[in-house]
C-alpha cells in the first residue's frame, strides 16, 4: 500500500491552475524530494495533499480517500511542517510540542499522560529536555527548527509533509536537520516528502525527486535520472555542472554570460 | 538516568497555575470587599463582613446593621458590586478571546467596533421598538445584532484593507466603523431626545442603579458565553499558530472562530446592554495579565475574567467616589487609566502579530 496516492490532481487559486494533474505516488518509508522552479506549485501541492486546499483528482492516504477521512483521522496520518512556521514567542517549549497532540484529541479535552508521554519522547528524540521551559521567542533559528520537527512528531503521524524545512538555516545546520529527519525516518518510520530548494541535498538525502514545473511532475525518478544538466537548464533557466563526487552528485552552478 | 529524570518533570503546560489562581482570587475578592464598603454611608468593613456572614448562615454570627444601612448593603451596593464584576469581567475575556482568534494583541470590544454597534443596536430598539422590548430581557439580543454586524464590518474591511497579520489595520477599521456607528447612534438619539435622556450618559459608560434586576439579565448571557470561551481555551491557542497549522491539526478553523467569536459578542453586546460603553478593559487587563504571569490563552482567559472583574468593581469605586456625591461615568475612570497603558501596550508589542 502507498503512504501517499495522487491521481490527477490539480489545485487551481484565484482562476489560475498551480498544479495540473499530477499523478505520482509516494511508498511507506520513502524520502521523495519535490523539487522545481519558484512558483511550479511545490507548496500548493503540499497543502493539497495535506487536505488544506481544495483539489479535483483523488489524493489517498495509506489507502484511505481524503475526502473519507475526518479532520483529525487526517492529521492523525499525516503532519505538516510549513515553510515558515508560526511560533507564538509567548508558548513554551512544552506547550508548542503538545499542540503536536490535537488531532488525538477531542475539540474540549485536554491533555492526558499518553499526550504528555508523546510529546516528552517527541521532546526527547530531538534533544530538547533541557528547553523545555523556555518561551519560544528566546530559541534560536536552528533550535525553533527543531521544536516545530518535534512538534511533527508528537502528532505521531506516518506521513510527514515539509515544506522547505531547511530554508532559514546555515549549512551546518542544514546538515544536522537533514541527517536527524533521515534517522527519525528509520527509527519512526516515516514516510517523508520534501519541498526542497538545495538540489545538492536533495540528491544526497532523497530515495527519489519529483520535478515539478509550471504545476506539472515533468520529471520523477532516482537524482542522478533527474538532476541533468539539460533538465536543470530547461527548467530553472539555470546553467549548472551535474559532478559525481564521493558516489553522490553535486549540482555547481556555472558562471557564464547570462543567455 | 539524569536525561530520563529530567523528562519526567518537564512537559507541562502552564495554564493556570495554582499560585497565580489563589492571587487573582484574593485580588477579587479584596476588590468586593473595598466595593461594598466604599460609598457616601459609611457601613464599616467589620460590619459588612458580619452582615454578609449572618446573610450565608453562619452559625452564631447576627448582622449589626440598621435596616437602612441593610438596604443600602443588599439593594445598593451589593448589586453594584456583582453588576461591575460581571461587566468588567465579561470585557476583559472577550478581548483576550478576540486578541487570539484574530491574532491580534490589540482587538478589544471597544476597538473593535463592537462596543459601537452594540450600542447602536440597544439605541434603535429603545427608539423604535419601546413596545416590544418594554423589559430589558431582550435589549442584549438588539445589542448583539448591532454588535455582530460591527465585528463583521470590521474584519471584513480589515482584511480588505491590509494583510490579516498587520495588526494595526485592523484596528484601524475596527475604529472606523466604531465612529461610523456612534455617530448613527448620535443621530437617532438626537432624532428621539425625550425617550432617550439616558442614553448620553450610558454612551460614556456607567453602571446603572437599578438593584437586582441588571444583574439577573446580564447574568446568565456571562455564564454561557464565559462557560464557552473557557471550554475552548486550547483551541485558542491552537488557533494562535495560524489558519493554516491549526487546520494541519485537525481543527475546522472556520467553525471554531466563529463560535469564539459569537460567544465573546454576545457576551460584550449584553454588558455594553447593561452599562454602556466601557473603553480599554478588555484590552489593559489581559495584557496586565500577559505582562505579569507570561501565559498562554489556556491561562489567559480565565485569568482575564477574575481580574477583569476586580478591576472594575475598583474603577467603579473610583467612579462613584471621586466626585461624591456626584457619579463620575466608569467609562472615563477606564479610559484615564486605559490610553496610557493601552499607548505602552502600542510601544511594547504592537509590532508583533
Amino acid at each position: 500500500m502507498s503512504a501517499i496516492a495522487l491521481r490527477k490532481v490539480s489545485v487551481t487559486l484565484g482562476g489560475r491552475r498551480v498544479v495540473s494533474e499530477v499523478t505520482a505516488t509516494v511508498e511507506e518509508g520513502e524520502w521523495v524530494a519535490l523539487i522545481g522552479p519558484n512558483g511550479a506549485g511545490k507548496t500548493s501541492l503540499l497543502r493539497a495533499v495535506a487536505g488544506l486546499l481544495p483539489c479535483d483528482g483523488t489524493v489517498s492516504l495509506l489507502g484511505t480517500p481524503l475526502e473519507a477521512l475526518g479532520r483529525r483521522e487526517r492529521a492523525q496520518r499525516l503532519a505538516l511542517v510549513p515553510q515558515e512556521p508560526r511560533t507564538p514567542p509567548w508558548l513554551t517549549v512544552a506547550e508548542y510540542v503538545l499542540m503536536g497532540r490535537t488531532p488525538h484529541l477531542r475539540p474540549l479535552a485536554s491533555e492526558g499522560a499518553a499526550d504528555v508521554e508523546a510529546a516528552s519522547r517527541a521532546l526527547a528524540r530531538l534533544d530538547l529536555d533541557d528547553l523545555v521551559d523556555r518561551t519560544l521567542g528566546t530559541l534560536s533559528g536552528g533550535e525553533r527548527q527543531r521544536v516545530v520537527v518535534a512538534r511533527a512528531l508528537a502528532q505521531e503521524a506516518s506521513i510527514v509533509l515539509l515544506d522547505e524545512p531547511t530554508a532559514s538555516l546555515d549549512i551546518g545546520h542544514q546538515q544536522q536537520a537533514l541527517d536527524l529527519l533521515d534517522a527519525l525516518r528509520a527509527s519512526e518510520e516515516l514516510t517523508l516528502v520534501a519541498a526542497m530548494h538545495d538540489l545538492t541535498l536533495a540528491a544526497q538525502y532523497a530515495d527519489r525527486v519529483l520535478l515539478l514545473d509550471a504545476g506539472r511532475v515533468v520529471a520523477d525518478g532516482t537524482p542522478e535520472a533527474v538532476l541533468t544538466e539539460s533538465a536543470l537548464a530547461r527548467h530553472y533557466g539555470a546553467r549548472v555542472r551535474v559532478v559525481t563526487v564521493d558516489d553522490a552528485i553535486a549540482v555547481l552552478p556555472a558562471r557564464g554570460a547570462s543567455r | 538516568m539524569e536525561a530520563a529524570a529530567a523528562t519526567a518533570r518537564a512537559v507541562r503546560v502552564r495554564g493556570v497555575t495554582p499560585g497565580w489562581a489563589l492571587a487573582a482570587v484574593a485580588f477579587l475578592l479584596l476588590a468586593i470587599v473595598v466595593g461594598i464598603a466604599a460609598g457616601p454611608v459609611d457601613l464599616g468593613v467589620g460590619a459588612v463582613l458580619r452582615a454578609l456572614g449572618a446573610k450565608l448562615g453562619v452559625p452564631g454570627v447576627d448582622s449589626p446593621l440598621s435596616p437602612t444601612e441593610s438596604s443600602i448593603l443588599w439593594d445598593l451596593r451589593v448589586p453594584r458590586v456583582l453588576l461591575a464584576g460581571l461587566v468588567g469581567g465579561m470585557l476583559a475575556i472577550s478581548g483576550a478571546t478576540y486578541q487570539g482568534v484574530f491574532h491580534n494583541p490589540l482587538a478589544d470590544p471597544y476597538l473593535l467596533g463592537v462596543a459601537a454597534g452594540a450600542g447602536l443596536g440597544a439605541t434603535l430598539a429603545i427608539a423604535y421598538l419601546p413596545h416590544a422590548l418594554s423589559g430589558h430581557e431582550l435589549l442584549p439580543l438588539a445589542a448583539f445584532l448591532g454588535g455582530s454586524v460591527a465585528v463583521v464590518l470590521a474584519y471584513a474591511i480589515g482584511r480588505a484593507a491590509g494583510r490579516e497579520r498587520d495588526s494595526a489595520t485592523l484596528v484601524l477599521a475596527g475604529v472606523t466603523v466604531a465612529s461610523f456607528f456612534t455617530a448613527l447612534q448620535t443621530f437617532v438619539q438626537q432624532r428621539n431626545t425625550d425617550t432617550l435622556q439616558e442614553v448620553t450618559s450610558w454612551i460614556l459608560g456607567s453602571l446603572p442603579n437599578t438593584g437586582w434586576g441588571d444583574v439577573l439579565t446580564l447574568a446568565p448571557y456571562v455564564l454561557v458565553t464565559t462557560t464557552v470561551i473557557i471550554a475552548l481555551r486550547r483551541v485558542v491557542d491552537v488557533l494562535s499558530l495560524g489558519d493554516l497549522e491549526a487546520a494541519s491539526l485537525g481543527i475546522h478553523v472556520r467553525r471554531t472562530r466563529l463560535a469564539l467569536v459569537v460567544a465573546a459578542t454576545i457576551g460584550t453586546a449584553a454588558a455594553v446592554a447593561v452599562s454602556g460603553l466601557i473603553a480599554f478593559v478588555g484590552i489593559i487587563v489581559p495584557h496586565a495579565v500577559r505582562l505579569v504571569v507570561g501565559t498562554s490563552y489556556r491561562g489567559l482567559l480565565p485569568l482575564s475574567f477574575v481580574v477583569g472583574a476586580g478591576f472594575l468593581i475598583l474603577a467603579d469605586v473610583i467612579a462613584r467616589t471621586a466626585l461624591s456625591p456626584a457619579e463620575v461615568p466608569i467609562g472615563v475612570v477606564t479610559a484615564l487609566f486605559g490610553a496610557p497603558a493601552f499607548a505602552l501596550v502600542l510601544r511594547t508589542r504592537g509590532g508583533r502579530g
